[in-house]
C-alpha cells in the first residue's frame, strides 16, 4: 500500500491547519457562511438535514487494518458509533459538530488519510475497482495509476475552480466492477503488442441526464496518462457550460460538441502539453508501484475449507456467495455483507469497523477495501482460514451471505439525511430486503442488482440498476420510479423506465411484481434477470406492473 | 381575493451542531417546532426571515417553511420538514432520540 512522502504529510498537516483556523474564524463570526461554504466542501464538510456530515476519501476503495481501526475511533469519538460507506469507496460520518472537524481531520492524518476534495467542483476521489491486485482476470493492478492520478489532481492549481466536480474511475480487467462507463473519465488498463496503456473513455455520468461514456481513444500509451487527462480536463474547463450547473458535467460537453470535436480538442491541447511532462510522473509512478507489491501469499492445504464446505451448510451458503477466485487458486476475493436484511446499507458499527480491521491484521495482508457496492473486500484471504473468519464474521453480524443478490441492494442516504433528496431510500431498501428473506427466494432469484436513488442526482446508481429505483417528491407526496435493464458492467446500459411511478406503500410489491415475472418467464435458473430482460424487453414486466391501464386500453381497442 | 397566505415559520440549522432550530416568537432559536413562533401575515414573515439570516454566526441556512397550525402547535405540510423535525428513519437519532 502507499505510503505517505514527507511531502504528503506535510501537506495534509498544513491543509488541516488552515481549515482549522478557518473554522474557528466562522465561529467567531469572521467569515459568514457564504465565504466559508466553499473551504468546507473543499475538506469534505456538508451540512445535511439533520447536521453536518463529513466525507472521509478512502483513496481507490484501499484501507489498511490501522485505518480501518481509526475509522472506527472516529465513529465513536466523534459521531455516533457508526460510519456509512457510500458508492465512491468513500465513508461518511453523519453527526460531527463543527468545532470537531478539525480533531477529526487531525486523527485522519496519523493514519495518513484526509477529506481533501471530495466534495466542490473539484476532480474528487478517484475510484478503482475493488478487487484490484488481487482478481483472477486483472492486467495490472490499477490503483498504482490511481494513486498517481490523486496526487496529479490534489490541489491541480487549473483544477480547482471547474464547471463541476469530475470523477474518474480506473479498472484493470476486462470485467469491468468500478463502474468506469458511469464516470466523466473511464481508463481501463490493456495491453497492445506487449506494451501496456489505457482505453479511455470520456463523458459517463448519471444524475439527471445520464450518459454511458464513448471511447476517446482506444490504446493511450501509459507514458502519456497525465498529459492526456491533463489535455481533457484542460478543454473541459474552457468550454463546459459554466452558465448552468445542470449542463455543466463533461457528459454534456461532449453530447454537444460531439466526441470526434472532443477527442480533436484534446488532441490539440495533449502536443502542447505533453513535452511539459519530462518523465518524472513516470518515475514516480515507478516508486508507488513498488510500494504495491503482491503480498507474499502462503502455500498451504485447502483442506479445512473443503472439510467446512461438505459439512457446513451454512458456511457453504456464504461461500458460494460472497467468494470471488483470486488469482492464486489457494486464496481467495472475500466480500463481507454490510446488507444484513433490514440494515441500512453501507453502514458498519465501531465494533464491525475493528472486528473486520481485526480479520484484515490476521488473515488478509492488511489490506480492506471498499466497494462501490457498499460492502468491504478482504482481497487476499487463503482457503484454509475461512471457516475462522465465517465464524467470526458471524459473531458480529457481519456473515450475511447475500453478495450480487436481490438484498445486496445500492442506497443512498436519501431523505434521511442528505439536504437535496427528494425521497427516502434507506427504508425502501430495507423492506425490500426484509420482505425477499422472508419469502426465502433470494437464492433462487440469484443475480439482481437493485439500486435506489433518493433523488434525481443518482447517488444510488439506480440508471445502471437491473432494477433501478428513484425516489421523488410528487405533489407532497414520496414516489417511487422504476427503470429495468440498467447495468453497471462492461456492457453497461442505462435502465429503461417501466412507467408511472409508485407511492412509498406500494414500491415494494412493485419490486416483488417484477421478481416473479422474471421467476415465471425465465428459461430456467441459469437464465438471470438481466438475461430474460434482454430477451423479452419491457412488456410482460410492465404487462404485469400495470394489469388494470393494459385491460382498460384492450377495452378501448 | 387575495390569496391565502400558509402559515410558516423560520428554520435553519444551527451553526455548531448543525442541528435543525425554529425561530421562537422572543427571538431565540429552539430546538422544537412545538415552540416556534408561527407567521401568519406575509409581510411579517419576511421580515422575520431577513432578520434571522443576518444572525450569522448562529444559524445557517435560513428559510421559511410551511406549517398548519393546531392545538398541539404548528405541524409540518410537508415529509422533508417532518424528517427535519424528528430525525432518520434508520436510527433512533435526532431529536426524536433527544426527546425533542
Amino acid at each position: 500500500m502507499y505510503r505517505y512522502s514527507d511531502f504528503d504529510a506535510a501537506f495534509v498537516a498544513e491543509r488541516n491547519r488552515q481549515f482549522r483556523q478557518q473554522v474557528e474564524r466562522r465561529i467567531d463570526g469572521s467569515l459568514t457562511e457564504d465565504e466559508f461554504k466553499p473551504l468546507r466542501l473543499m475538506n469534505g464538510l456538508y451540512l445535511q438535514l439533520h447536521a453536518y456530515m463529513l466525507r472521509v476519501a478512502v483513496p481507490y476503495g484501499t484501507l489498511s487494518a490501522p485505518q480501518m481501526r481509526q475509522l472506527a475511533y472516529l465513529a465513536e469519538k466523534w459521531d455516533k458509533g457508526y460510519g456509512h460507506f457510500t458508492t465512491r469507496q468513500n465513508i461518511q460520518y453523519n453527526w460531527p459538530e463543527l468545532r470537531d472537524i478539525p480533531d477529526m481531520l487531525d486523527a485522519l492524518g496519523e493514519v495518513q488519510m484526509h477529506a481533501i476534495q471530495t466534495s466542490g467542483n473539484t476532480i474528487r476521489n478517484v475510484t478503482a475497482d475493488h478487487f484490484a491486485g488481487a482478481a483472477a482476470d486483472e492486467i495490472a493492478d490499477p490503483r498504482p495509476v490511481a494513486e498517481l492520478i490523486r496526487q496529479w489532481s490534489t490541489d491541480h492549481p487549473e483544477f480547482q475552480s471547474m464547471p463541476r466536480k469530475f470523477k474518474i474511475a480506473v479498472t484493470g480487467s476486462a470485467h469491468d466492477r468500478a463502474v468506469i462507463r458511469a464516470h466523466d473519465i473511464g481508463l481501463r488498463i490493456v495491453e497492445r503488442g506487449g506494451a501496456r496503456g489505457f482505453e479511455v473513455l470520456v463523458g459517463g455520468g448519471l444524475g439527471r441526464t445520464p450518459m454511458i461514456g464513448k471511447v476517446i481513444t482506444d490504446f493511450l500509451p501509459g507514458a502519456d496518462l497525465l498529459p492526456y487527462l491533463e489535455a481533457i480536463v484542460s478543454v473541459w474547463n474552457l468550454i463546459g457550460r459554466r452558465d448552468n450547473k445542470y449542463k455543466a458535467r463533461i457528459k454534456i460537453t461532449v453530447h454537444e460538441h460531439g466526441i470526434d470535436e472532443i477527442r480533436r480538442l484534446v488532441d490539440a491541447r495533449f502536443a502542447e502539453l505533453r513535452p511539459a511532462f519530462s518523465g518524472v510522473d513516470q518515475q514516480m509512478l515507478a516508486d508507488i508501484e513498488a510500494q504495491f507489491a503482491p503480498p507474499a501469499l502462503r502455500d498451504a492445504s485447502v483442506a479445512p475449507y473443503q472439510t467446512a464446505y461438505d459439512s457446513d451448510p451454512v458456511f457453504r451458503s456464504w461461500a458460494d456467495t460472497n467468494l470471488t477466485a483470486h488469482r492464486d487458486p489457494q486464496h481467495v476475493i472475500v466480500e463481507i455483507s454490510l446488507k444484513a436484511h433490514g440494515a441500512t446499507p453501507g453502514d458498519a458499527s465501531a465494533e464491525q469497523m475493528r472486528v473486520m480491521a481485526d480479520l484484515a491484521e490476521r488473515f488478509g495482508h492488511n489490506e480492506l477495501r471498499v466497494s462501490h457496492e457498499q460492502n468491504i473486500v478482504l482481497p487476499h484471504v487463503h482457503k484454509s482460514d475461512l471457516p475462522q473468519i465465517h465464524a467470526i464474521l458471524r459473531q458480529h453480524g457481519l456473515a450475511t451471505a447475500n453478495i450480487g443478490l436481490i438484498s445486496d441492494i445500492i442506497a443512498c442516504p436519501g431523505m434521511d439525511y442528505c439536504a437535496l433528496a427528494t425521497a427516502r431510500s434507506i427504508p425502501i431498501a430495507q423492506e425490500i430486503a426484509t420482505r425477499f428473506d422472508d419469502l426465502k427466494l433470494e437464492h433462487e432469484i440469484g443475480d439482481l442488482k437493485i439500486k435506489i436513488s433518493g433523488c434525481i442526482n443518482a447517488c444510488g446508481h439506480h440508471h445502471v440498476g437491473h432494477i433501478g429505483i428513484l425516489g421523488l417528491d410528487r405533489a407532497g407526496v414520496e414516489n417511487y420510479q422504476i427503470t429495468l435493464g440498467g447495468d453497471h458492467t462492461e456492457t453497461a446500459a442505462l435502465g429503461a423506465r417501466t412507467g408511472p411511478g409508485f407511492p412509498a406503500e406500494e414500491i415494494v410489491g412493485a419490486v416483488e411484481t417484477i421478481v416473479n415475472t422474471y421467476l415465471d418467464i425465465r428459461l430456467g435458473r441459469d437464465e438471470t434477470f438481466i438475461e430474460t430482460f434482454r430477451r423479452t424487453g419491457m412488456d410482460p414486466f410492465k404487462a404485469a406492473l400495470y394489469p388494470a391501464k393494459e385491460e382498460r386500453q384492450a377495452d378501448a381497442a | 381575493m387575495p390569496r391565502t397566505f400558509t402559515p410558516k415559520v423560520v428554520t435553519a440549522n444551527a451553526l455548531i451542531e448543525g442541528d435543525v432550530i425554529y425561530l421562537a416568537a422572543d427571538d431565540s432559536w429552539t430546538r422544537e417546532l412545538r415552540n416556534a413562533d408561527v407567521l401568519t401575515d406575509e409581510a411579517v414573515a419576511q421580515i422575520r426571515l431577513i432578520e434571522a439570516s443576518s444572525r450569522v454566526s448562529e444559524a445557517v441556512g435560513v428559510y421559511l417553511a410551511d406549517v398548519t397550525p393546531t392545538s398541539d402547535g404548528p405541524q409540518p405540510k410537508h415529509f422533508r420538514e417532518d424528517f427535519r423535525r424528528k430525525g432518520p428513519s434508520n436510527h433512533f437519532h435526532g431529536k426524536q432520540a433527544s426527546g425533542l
